[in-house]
């Protein structure tokens, strides 16, 4: 039975475009001939690392959804191992509330870079969420580290 | 023979009672029920100025949620999302 994923991987910042598209693409290969399906990719482009890894302060970051077999999994984290263009990969099974979330964020991401007018519908309305719980614990802990 | 009044401790100026807010889980209440690692920004509020892990006495999160935020936390730190350790965070 196919089980959902998430992985998240960071390529060296020496690549150029092509190259990240093409260890991208052999990731995304290795999913789909192992008889798992991509569910979504996003790409976070250049970010720079909370702390330097091999020497590198910035990363290209992507990710991938997808549906494999959880065999399949450990095969594709040796992969990565294997690569040395990759600085570090995380790659977390998805349950029910977590396929929740995912599509979720996938549709604010959508409607955010689909239409400038929508999205300004809908970002207010999952500001108001974001501020909502931001209100009350800022305060309380910082009197409290002090 | 003490009278009601004499005995009475009386103050000077009222004394203070400090008038506790009560916490509560921000995740109950907002009805998260997934904690994302990929979301830096939030997992700094549970975070202190080290980049340490806030205690649920403090930030009042219930236990159930707050094994998932120290999951999503230490996620974040892997991927470098987040750091180890560090001074002024925030």
């Amino acid at each position: 039975m196919l089980k959902q994923y998430e992985t998240v991987f960071i390529a060296t910042p020496v690549l150029s475009d092509a190259q990240m598209k093409e260890a991208v693409a052999k990731y995304t290969g290795l999913i789909t001939e192992n008889g798992g399906e991509i569910v979504y990719e996003e790409d976070w482009g250049l970010k720079q690392l909370a702390y330097p890894i091999q020497h590198k302060t910035s990363g290209f970051y992507y990710l991938i959804e997808f549906k494999a077999d959880p065999e399949f999994v450990a095969n594709l984290e040796i992969q990565y191992k294997r690569d040395e263009r990759i600085l570090r990969f995380l790659t977390v099974a998805l349950d029910k509330d977590a396929i929740a979330y995912a599509e979720h964020r996938r549709e604010m991401r959508a409607a955010k870079k689909a239409a400038p007018a929508p999205a300004a519908e809908e970002a207010p309305a999952k500001k108001e969420e974001v501020e909502d719980v931001e209100e009350y614990d800022v305060e309380p802990i910082e009197n409290k580290e002090d | 023979m003490a009278n009601a009044e004499n005995s009475a401790i009386r103050y000077l100026n009222p004394p203070t009672v400090e008038v506790r807010k009560k916490k509560y889980c921000r995740f109950k209440k907002a009805g998260i029920k997934y904690v994302d690692y990929k979301d830096a920004e939030f997992l700094k509020k549970f975070l202190n100025e080290q980049g340490k892990i806030l205690p649920r006495r403090i930030t009042g999160t219930s236990l159930k949620f707050q094994r998932k935020v120290a999951q999503a936390v230490k996620r974040a730190r892997s991927l470098a999302l987040l750091p180890y350790v560090t001074d002024l965070l925030k």
